[in-house]
């Protein structure tokens, strides 16, 4: 019979087969269980997984999508990592990218340099403050950050909606829920061939988290009270402080990564604005192994899956549903592989007697 | 205020504080037993869906609660599969069945957008709920007598019966329960199945009983306020069934507010109000003590044998 | 084949292998009606997994278990128990908040009211002269109270056969004498006791007969009244005792730590913290401080070790000055070093490389980090320099800390620690599951390193680790610490009362007497 058994060490190899393992395994079964569903399964598998990657003309599609899933999951990831389990990025997403549209309806009609890095700014700011709130909540009152931070988030929602119904509507805009369009000196700049400038940022973010993580005091002290709360103390390094650095990065990035949509793809802030990416983020860092470099890679993937998946719905009648049934499928084999990180498959001969 | 507006009031804080009961003890259960299911909106959706496919298809509310609670345990086996038998993270393995029942449902749900079915009504006839005071306790669906019944059979079985004893064993101290000669894996694997089975009725009064008809996330977070309510009770049933029809009232608040048109708040506001009062709530409750140590110890925690 | 004469519990060949391991191999031995069986063994000698097979929690690969003349296969607890085979467990399987009752019950295979649970329950408390209120919660009770639970769940089934793995390293010695009476009583009745420890002394005193097991297997029997706890030591490590060289006696430096009056109100159920605690150690000084677990070590070490900062300052001292606000980086770099008991996420955190695990602790003080970024080559050539200077078995500074086995995990962890040379030295448990090679390496390196000037205190509850390298001792009891005293003029009984908190004429008769009005 096949058998468990635990390894000493975790295995390095396994840890980074895993998520290869799970695409593949979501690949397979995915394409069973659309077929099963009455799709062509295998088609829509292609159409999700291997058409946006090696159609060239869909790779700026990819970096407009992998862009704000790789900030947000590089956040979250660093939570994560300290057992902070910050899971309302979305919250802090849209807060971020409604104090962004704040200061570009404050400087409506002016121009200059700084209009763009004050926003930046400002969205950065939003996304810690609402992400300040789970914080100060589990250390002060020692609240769950879990039911804390996802609360917040249709909080953030609502507070969206009544933005874009009644302070910040657009005067010009036919009664429509939505603010006004941002001026030039508000928007990204956009680098042709690339996309918007916040994929590459998102490139520079993640190797600046890489090696904050990997070679500083930081990233030493955040992983090590995720790993060993105990140890961390007697190692002087203070879990209150960690929570706040956790939450703050997670909803810092989230919140400019907000502010980048805001201020590039939409140009304005309209009720459509959460899509989803602050929870799809959950399932890039875990496939990237809350890892900023595997991020880097896990958030293409997603990316993948999601323009894979819109032209499925055209191409192939897919349902727009199905691409969050595929990346949690991901997800599900991803922790499923995982066993194999800290445990060896063995085959083993029942003891008879 | 007359009787008849204060009886539709208090029928309205029934309907909205029903599913919360019926989902947070599923949830107090699969704690109890060590399991902490972050899933729980995951498996109403795909209950909600399920029992309004099945209804519509069959024109059987009976066969669609069945469905149902069928669908959602086992959308709760995967998370069982994952977290008991791989020991796989319980706080990612239960956010990937929220997402799953999420993209699941709005799935299964597409080819049913726009079609409604006879809600579930009332269980006694009509006549005995002509009277205002009557209908309090006679005019709801089978839901709300089934979430009070379930309420006592829970506190009675966590607390007087043998299985309750041992479930309780288990998720105060795993390792212990094991070496006693427990099977820590049956106990929590049925624990979990019974979380997805209320989880999946819970869904059905949305789908089928308060909107007969199917929306995407109709759900809408209440899972969440579920495991928040579970907290909030101490893992005691009885303070769970208060709990719950504390934010029934709240949630009532929102809607008659809103159909009074009252002015005075948006109405966004009044739509955040129900997260608002968890959070508020949570910090009340938590900051205490007492609370921290009412979890079961081995909350969360993934269990292996030792070898 | 069974028969009236036939032993009670017979193991032919038995063995049982784990990846890796060969933990039992070919083991045999007979335990015969009534009889006191001690099995006795280093740790990882295989004696635990051993008894689990017994008790049905594992199964053997191969050979026989013979109870009452019939091979049989125990193929759980539940199966164990219906043979008449009772465990109790080094590690307690209580559920803390829930009562006395609860936990029989669920050890139990039988269904009972719980009156008639109760019952018998009293029943076998009072046949055995032992006391125990059925309605307490268990995180109320004392270790005593709470391996009473254990006791009286295995007395319910009226076992033929009782295992007792380690039960005695939580007691206070008063203790220990009434858990001899009631397994001598068990005895007499016919009822044949495995007992499992490493400690020489009790098993002389209680055993009629010893196995002795080595690395999975059984190296020697012997009646141990006839042996001397040296012997029976040496047929268990399997080689001559080596004793701790200590330097010819000196004089000891200034006052190094100073303790004063230290006081800290207790936090949970128990209100075990500490009182009025008291003690200095000068430079080249070991102070010993045993006593039983629970009685305050816990709140003492973190107290000292800054890991959590008491609001006096001056109630520690370090050089003179008030370090008690400080918090435990602030006080490594003034020179004060602690080891906790726990190594695995405590001490070490088990998934980060050894080079990794240098830095939690000997960053400042061997200067592993510069502007905010750790210098990867200094944390590994000290981590290199620790494995080789304290003979780590490790692959290398890059070995997972969790990949060592316990001996070379504490080895690492006190060589991180003393090559750092602290001022001061505080160590919980120095040599806790540890093998004697490495326990003796450990011993000789804190030895040393009060022979260079530090001082050091060890926390301990082992006696004999404590009396081979302490200059002095204290007992900490209920969370009093006694009077310092040196080692040559107190005596193991003055020792043992003390930790029972019976205090001598130097603490004065009146605490005890106070004590004894509190009870009543």
């Amino acid at each position: 019979m096949l058998e468990l058994e635990r390894r000493k060490v975790p295995s390095r190899t396994m840890i980074w087969l895993a998520p290869v393992l799970a695409v593949l395994a979501t690949m397979v079964v995915g394409g069973l269980v659309f077929s099963a569903l009455g799709y062509d399964g295998f088609a829509a598998v292609r159409a999700i997984f291997i058409d946006p990657l090696i159609t060239l003309r869909k790779w700026q599609d990819l970096g407009l999508k992998a862009a704000p899933l790789v900030m947000i999951a590089t956040g979250l990831a660093i939570g994560f990592r300290a057992n902070v389990w910050n899971i309302g990025a979305e919250g802090q997403y849209v807060v971020g990218g409604l104090a962004g549209t704040g200061v570009a309806l404050a400087t409506w009609e002016m121009t200059g340099w700084w209009i763009l890095p004050l926003m930046c700014i400002a969205g950065a700011l939003a996304g810690m403050a609402w992400a300040g709130i789970p914080a100060l909540l589990r250390t002060r009152f020692n609240v769950n950050e879990i039911l804390s931070s996802l609360m917040l988030t249709y909080v953030a929602v609502q507070l969206l909606y009544y933005m874009v119904n009644g302070p910040w509507k657009d005067p010009d805009g036919f009664n429509f829920p939505q603010t006004r369009i941002f001026t030039d000196a508000q928007m990204l700049p956009y680098l042709s061939g690339i996309g918007y400038l916040n994929v590459p940022l998102a490139l520079v973010i993640s190797l600046v988290v890489w090696f904050l993580m990997a070679r500083t005091m930081l990233g030493f002290q955040i992983r090590v009270v995720g790993a060993a709360p105990m140890a961390a103390r007697y190692g002087g390094f203070s879990q209150r402080r960690t929570i706040w650095l956790a939450l703050l990065a997670g909803g810092g990035l989230a919140g400019l990564a907000g502010l980048f949509e805001a201020a590039g793809p939409f140009g304005q802030m309209v009720p459509a604005f959460p899509t989803g990416y602050g929870f799809t983020a959950i399932i890039v860092a875990f496939l990237g192994r809350l890892h900023p470099l595997g991020i880097l890679a896990a958030g293409i993937i997603l990316a993948v899956t999601y323009v894979g998946g819109e032209a499925s719905q055209s191409s192939l009648g897919l349902p727009s549903a199905a691409t969050g049934v595929f990346q949690s499928m991901m997800l599900f084999f991803l922790l499923a592989a995982d066993v194999l990180v800290g445990w060896r498959l063995r085959l083993r001969r029942r003891v008879t007697e | 205020m007359t009787e008849a507006m204060a009886v539709s009031i208090l029928m309205t804080v029934i309907g909205a504080a029903t599913p919360l009961l019926l989902a947070a003890l599923g949830e107090l259960v699969a704690e109890k037993s060590g399991v902490l299911n972050l899933g729980i909106e995951g498996m109403m959706l795909v209950g909600a869906v399920t029992g309004f496919a099945v209804t519509s298809s069959t024109g059987m509310h009976l066969l669609g609660l069945l469905a149902a609670m069928a669908a959602a345990v086992g959308a709760s086996m995967i998370f069982g599969v994952l977290t008991i038998s791989l020991a796989s993270n319980q706080v990612a393995t239960g956010l990937a069945l929220t997402i799953f029942g999420i993209g699941l449902s709005s799935m299964i749900g597409e080819s049913f957008v726009g079609l409604t079915i006879a809600p579930l009504g009332p269980v006694f006839p009509a006549a005995l709920a002509e009277d205002p005071l009557l209908r309090l306790v006679f005019g709801h669906s089978i839901l709300v007598y089934v979430s009070l019944v379930m309420t006592a059979a829970v506190a009675w079985f966590l607390t007087r019966s043998r299985g309750g004893l041992i479930l309780r064993a288990v998720g105060e101290n795993d390792h212990s329960a094991h070496s006693i000669g427990y099977s820590v894996t049956t106990v929590r694997y049925a624990a979990v199945a019974f979380g997805g089975a209320m989880a999946g009725l819970a869904g059905c009064y949305y789908s089928m009983v308060q909107t007969p008809m199917w929306a995407d996330e109709l759900t809408a977070g209440r899972g969440w306020i579920a495991l928040a309510l579970v907290v909030f009770s101490a893992w005691r049933p009885w303070r769970l069934l208060a709990g719950a029809y504390l934010f029934g009232a709240v949630m009532t608040f929102e809607l008659h507010a809103k159909a009074a048109g009252l002015n005075i708040v948006p109405p966004e506001f009044l739509a955040a109000l129900p997260y608002l009062a968890t959070i508020l709530v949570l910090a009340l409750i938590s900051s205490r003590r007492s609370v921290g140590s009412a979890a079961p110890a081995c909350l969360g925690q993934p269990f292996r044998p030792s070898t | 084949m069974t028969d009236a004469s036939a032993d009670r519990l017979e193991l032919r060949n038995v063995t049982k292998a784990f990846p890796g391991v060969l933990a039992n191999d070919r083991v045999s031995f007979r335990v015969r009606p009534g009889e006191l069986h001690a099995l006795l063994g280093e740790n990882g000698a295989g004696k635990s997994t051993l008894v689990k097979m017994i008790y049905g929690v594992q199964h053997p690969d191969d050979g026989e278990i013979v109870v009452d003349g019939t091979p049989v296969r125990i193929a759980s607890p539940r199966a164990a128990r219906a043979m008449g085979i009772g465990m109790v467990f080094q590690h307690f399987s209580l559920f803390e908040p829930m009562t006395v009752l609860e936990n029989i019950a669920l050890g139990l295979d039988e269904r009972l009211s719980a009156s008639a649970l109760e019952g018998r329950i009293r029943a076998v408390l009072a046949r055995y002269g032992l006391s125990l209120d059925p309605h307490r919660t268990v995180s109320t009770l004392s270790v005593g109270e709470r391996q009473r639970i254990e006791i009286v769940r295995a007395l319910l089934l009226e076992p033929r056969l009782l295992i007792m793995d380690e039960p005695t390293s939580v007691l206070t010695p008063q203790e220990v004498a009434q858990l001899f009476e009631t397994l001598r009583a068990l005895a007499a009745g016919g009822c044949s006791v495995l007992y499992i420890s490493h400690k020489l002394h009790e098993i002389r005193v209680l055993c009629d007969a010893a196995t002795i097991m080595r690395g999975g297997k059984v190296v020697g029997t012997c009646v141990p009244a006839q042996e001397t706890p040296r012997s029976m030591a040496e047929m268990m490590i399997g080689g001559s005792l080596k004793d701790v060289r200590k330097a010819a006696a000196k004089g000891f430096g200034p006052e190094k730590l100073v303790v004063d009056r230290l006081t800290l109100a207790g936090g949970g159920d128990f209100d075990v913290a500490l009182r009025d605690v008291s003690f200095s150690v000068r430079a080249g000084e070991i102070l010993g401080i045993a006593g039983v677990a629970g009685n305050g070590q816990n709140e003492l070490m973190l107290a000292l070790s800054g890991e959590t900062p008491v609001a006096n300052a001056g109630a520690v001292r370090l050089d003179g000055a008030p370090v008690g606000t400080l918090p435990i980086a602030r006080r490594r770099r003034r020179g004060l070093a602690a080891v906790p008991e726990e190594r695995n996420g405590h001490a070490a955190v088990p998934g980060f490389t050894l080079a990794e695990n240098a830095v939690l602790t000997a960053r400042y003080r061997k200067g592993m980090v510069r502007h905010g970024v750790i210098l990867g080559a200094v944390a590994r050539g000290y981590a290199e320099e620790v494995i080789a200077r304290f003979g780590v078995r490790a692959t290398g500074p890059q070995a997972m800390a969790g990949a060592l086995s316990g001996g070379n995990l504490q080895k690492f962890i006190m060589g991180r620690e003393v090559l750092q040379v602290p001022e001061v030295l505080v160590v919980s448990q120095p040599t806790w599951g540890v093998d004697a090679g490495a326990a003796a390496a450990i011993h000789q390196a804190l030895v040393d390193l009060a022979a260079r000037g530090s001082a050091i205190v060890v926390v301990s509850q082992d006696l004999d680790e404590l009396l081979a390298i302490s200059d002095s001792l204290a007992v900490i009891n209920e969370g009093r610490l006694s009077p310092k005293r040196s080692v040559g003029e107190i005596s193991r009984d003055e020792i043992g009362l003390l930790m029972g908190g019976v205090h001598g004429e130097h603490a004065g008769g009146e605490n005890a007497a106070e004590r004894e009005a509190e009870r009543a």
